[in-house]
């Protein structure tokens, strides 16, 4: 080729003929925080599925996942928590709407809410240590639900950050066992994500 | 009860998992040994066997129900199965053609459907054929493409096909076989759990068990393929739901909607929104339009021109939005992105506003997002919200239809004289004239003493009167086509975008050929490209199809090539590709063909192509080591275009 003298090397570009103006922001590059999604969904055969496939296809990072029915038959409840920036989330939640099963997303991260999760620890559990046991699981709320000559299982809710704190301290026992439910939240006042959706 | 992998009928025996299958501990109901022949199938006994029994003496035998179809025929009446209703709802929804092939557990479907002369069923040689074929037919009719096959691997054919449909916005309905239902999930015979695999790349996807919901879900497929951003949908049917007898009724077209309630889309633009973006129109000093496939997909072709015109803005445009506007039109700014024009990049790099009109900011159309138009604010009008604010951040997003959202915005937009731009379209004059006396640009008929590709597309392109479908394959012909061949008319630019599935433009051009029959079609392939789907010559013949094919050949995978030349320092790999005799192969098929390799056998040849009544195949041998120019390597900017290459040692 004749004009080989103004052939660019890879990775060496002409230059820009502007000064450099700064970056223009890349979704999804912002502060990462934790996040909390309700969705409302069609009780229908795989859409459970649907959620997770979407959020693993578009690289979204799911905490937890809770599914249970709503007080309206065929309408299922998910509760999400996921980590990510907000512009990220927002795109998560719009990718949910796309799904033709799911009838309303929100991000309840900065509302007013009330947030629970449910635990049972099964604790290695001898004639010594079982009174301090007992002691930390009244002290936290808990509830004592079987109880065997080497072992308790210890059912406790409460927030995620409340339920770490719990087991922390219940580690120095030993944990058999371990089930957590995730999240499941609901915001305060009289508003409803079931009734908006009936509007 | 404890399940451990690959332990379960080990140590339960044949009772298997079945709860119900008799005592506890106890064997099943063991029949006299002599008197009855001894099930194997687990939980012996239980609806659940029997259901599964009798699938699998279906599957063997041509099937009892198919049986008493067939008698029916005879005496002139039969009932109404499963099946029945297929061929119904395509009808119902305008489909009066369909690519399909057939295969075990879709014929059914096949013994009835010469019941219904109404639809012309297109027997393709490979199912991906098919399903490009029925996405081409979608792309020039604005229709709903169909689609059928049978169940595993005629299933998994398609979906190479429906994933090209799901990147590019395709309205689709494509409609698979599956086994018995009593068998699915015993890896059966052809079972392939084809829902799962089409779960992500369809905008929905069903598995059918029970004939009476086919109605129902036919019309919710066709509806959803159809309305708010189109794409592609996939509904299985098991065997015994085309083979069962149902009377369930059609539904009526409100009745779909209520039955989704989950499926709203946003036609209208947010009046606030259009009131920023006018305002922000109004402002702009440099201002670009970028016409998506959004706006051919609403038809807003009228409306993009009015608004071009009212405010003086030049247009560019994604390789899916060509056609949006006639590039003879002084506007007409050019096609943009990774090898579009130069000016056209450079109008956008130093924009003060873009108005991005039904386009998702594809990595292709941006490169680097860091530095993609730095001056630039944005407004974004897309019908899914979830493609604003994805790829780039934006000033004034706008959910709605193109068409729409342009008729409501339009009388906002105060009206600019051309004085008021002249400066600043004169900049963009003179930078196209620059960029187009550029070396890539019209590098003449001859490289190296073999035809240039620009050239041929540019003569298919005026020969044609610009008035033909052109279907791309994917690769350097692909950008040829896209730049050289000269568009005026909305629609009449195919070409898979998103996916970039090679292969795409025989069996593609196949299906617009017959959505558009009043225009010629014409198939541009490379040698590669046509090497993947060439199997469908012999349906174009078969149904006399009448596609141009024009074979690019330059005995490589000239993307690849070029790649390897540029971003991989000369490491040549697999960039030679070798190839039948083209003439050879067509005579075999009986397509006419013939081969040009110098210039003045290029119109020659051309001319012979339109003048067959029927398919017919241009072998043009081009140069091996033509590029497109100009390039932006993978992870650049805009601003970073490649123009020239010379070679690393020279």
């Amino acid at each position: 080729m004749s004009n080989a003298a103004n052939g660019h090397l890879p990775g060496t570009p002409a230059a820009p003929s502007h000064s450099a103006p700064p970056d223009r922001y890349v979704p999804g590059t912002g502060e990462v925080r934790r996040h909390r999604l309700i969705a409302l969904v069609l009780d229908r055969p795989g859409v459970l599925n649907r959620v997770a496939s979407l959020m693993r296809a578009r690289s979204f990072n799911i905490d937890s996942l809770a599914v249970s029915h709503t007080d309206q038959p065929a309408i299922s409840r998910m509760t999400i928590t996921l980590q990510g920036d907000d512009v990220a989330v927002e795109q998560a939640a719009k990718q949910l709407y796309r799904l033709i099963d799911v009838l309303k997303v929100q991000d309840v991260t900065a509302e007013p809410t009330i947030e629970n999760e449910l635990a049972l620890i099964k604790v290695r559990a001898t004639d010594t240590t079982r009174p301090e046991i007992l002691k930390v699981v009244e002290l936290s709320r808990g509830r004592v639900v079987d109880l065997t000559p080497e072992s308790v299982v210890i059912e406790v809710t409460g927030s995620e950050a409340e339920i770490d704190g719990f087991v922390a301290m219940l580690r120095t026992y030993g944990i058999k066992e371990l089930v957590r439910t995730g999240a499941v939240v609901m915001s305060r006042g009289s508003g409803s994500i079931e009734e908006a959706l009936k509007r | 009860m404890t399940i451990t992998k690959g332990g379960a009928d080990g140590r339960r025996g044949q009772g298997g998992g079945a709860a119900s299958a008799g005592e506890p501990g106890s064997a099943p109901a063991a029949p006299a040994r002599g008197t009855e022949r001894h099930s194997h199938v687990p939980g012996a006994g239980t609806a659940r066997a029997v259901a599964i029994e009798r699938a699998q003496r279906e599957m063997l035998r041509d099937g009892s129900s198919a049986a008493t179809a067939a008698a029916g025929r005879v005496a002139g009446k039969r009932t109404r199965i499963g099946a029945d209703v297929v061929c119904e709802s395509l009808i119902r929804q305008g489909v009066h053609t369909f690519f399909s092939y057939p295969g075990g557990v879709i014929l059914p479907f096949y013994d009835v459907l010469g019941d219904y002369p109404e639809l012309r069923h297109i027997l393709v040689r490979h199912e991906q054929g098919g399903a490009h074929a029925a996405d081409g037919y979608a792309r020039v009719t604005g229709q709903v493409g169909v689609c059928m096959g049978t169940s595993g691997p005629g299933a998994t054919n398609l979906v190479t096909g429906i994933g090209t449909a799901q990147l590019d916005s395709i309205p689709m309905v494509a409609i698979t076989g599956n086994v018995p239902g009593a068998l699915l999930g015993k890896d059966a015979f052809q079972e392939i759990d084809i829902n799962g695999i089409t779960l992500p790349m369809t905008k929905h996807n069903y598995l059918v068990r029970d004939a009476n919901d086919l109605p129902r879900v036919l019309a919710e497929a066709f509806h959803i393929a159809r309305t708010g951003r189109p794409g592609p949908v996939h509904v299985d049917i098991t065997k015994d739901a085309l083979q069962q007898e149902t009377s369930a009724p059609h539904p009526s077209h409100e009745e779909v909607v209520a039955g989704l309630p989950g499926f709203k889309p946003n036609l209208d633009g947010h009046y606030r929104q259009l009131k920023l973006a006018a305002q922000e129109i109004a402002q702009a000093r440099r201002p670009v339009i970028m016409a998506g496939h959004g706006v051919l997909h609403a038809g807003a072709e009228q409306e993009l021109l009015a608004l071009a015109e009212k405010a003086q803005i030049p247009v560019a445009w994604s390789l899916l939005g060509i056609g949006a506007m006639d590039e003879t039109h002084p506007l007409a700014y050019g096609y943009m992105g990774m090898h579009g024009w130069k000016h056209t990049n450079r109008a956008i790099q130093s924009a003060d506003l873009l108005i991005a009109l039904g386009m998702r900011f594809d990595d292709r159309v941006t490169g680097n997002v860091k530095t993609y138009a730095p001056y630039a604010r944005i407004i974004h009008v897309d019908i899914d919200p979830a493609e604003i604010g994805k790829n780039v951040a934006v000033e004034v997003p706008i959910v709605g239809d193109a068409r729409r959202v342009l008729e409501a915005l339009l009388p906002m937009v105060p009206a600019v004289d051309t004085q008021e731009r002249r400066d600043y379209l004169a900049q963009l004059a003179g930078w196209r004239k620059e960029s187009e006396a550029s070396s890539w640009h019209g590098s003449g008929a001859w490289r190296d003493g073999l035809l240039s590709a620009d050239y041929v597309v540019a003569r298919i392109g005026e020969l044609t009167n610009h008035d033909a479908t052109y279907v791309a394959d994917v690769g350097q012909n692909q950008m040829w086509l896209a730049r050289y061949a000269g568009f005026r008319h909305p629609n009449t630019h195919v070409s898979s975008g998103g996916l970039g599935t090679m292969g795409f433009s025989l069996p593609a051009a196949m299906g617009a050929a017959l959505g558009r029959p009043d225009r010629e079609t014409w198939a541009i392939a490379g040698d590669g490209g046509f090497q993947m789907t060439s199997q469908e010559l012999m349906t174009l013949v078969q149904d006399r199809i009448p596609v141009k094919l024009a074979i690019f050949d330059n005995k490589k995978l000239g993307m690849i090539r070029q790649w390897q030349e540029i971003v991989y320092g000369g490491n040549y790999h697999s960039a030679q590709l070798m190839g039948p005799d083209y003439l050879k192969l067509a005579d075999a098929y009986g397509v006419p063909a013939i081969k040009a390799t110098t210039p003045d056998e290029v119109d020659e040849a051309i001319r012979f192509a339109q003048s067959v009544d029927g398919p017919a195949l241009i072998w043009f041998e081009i140069t091996g080591e033509q590029n497109v120019f100009p390039m932006m390597p993978a992870g650049k900017g805009l601003s970073d275009l490649i123009e020239t290459w010379g070679g690393p040692e020279e």
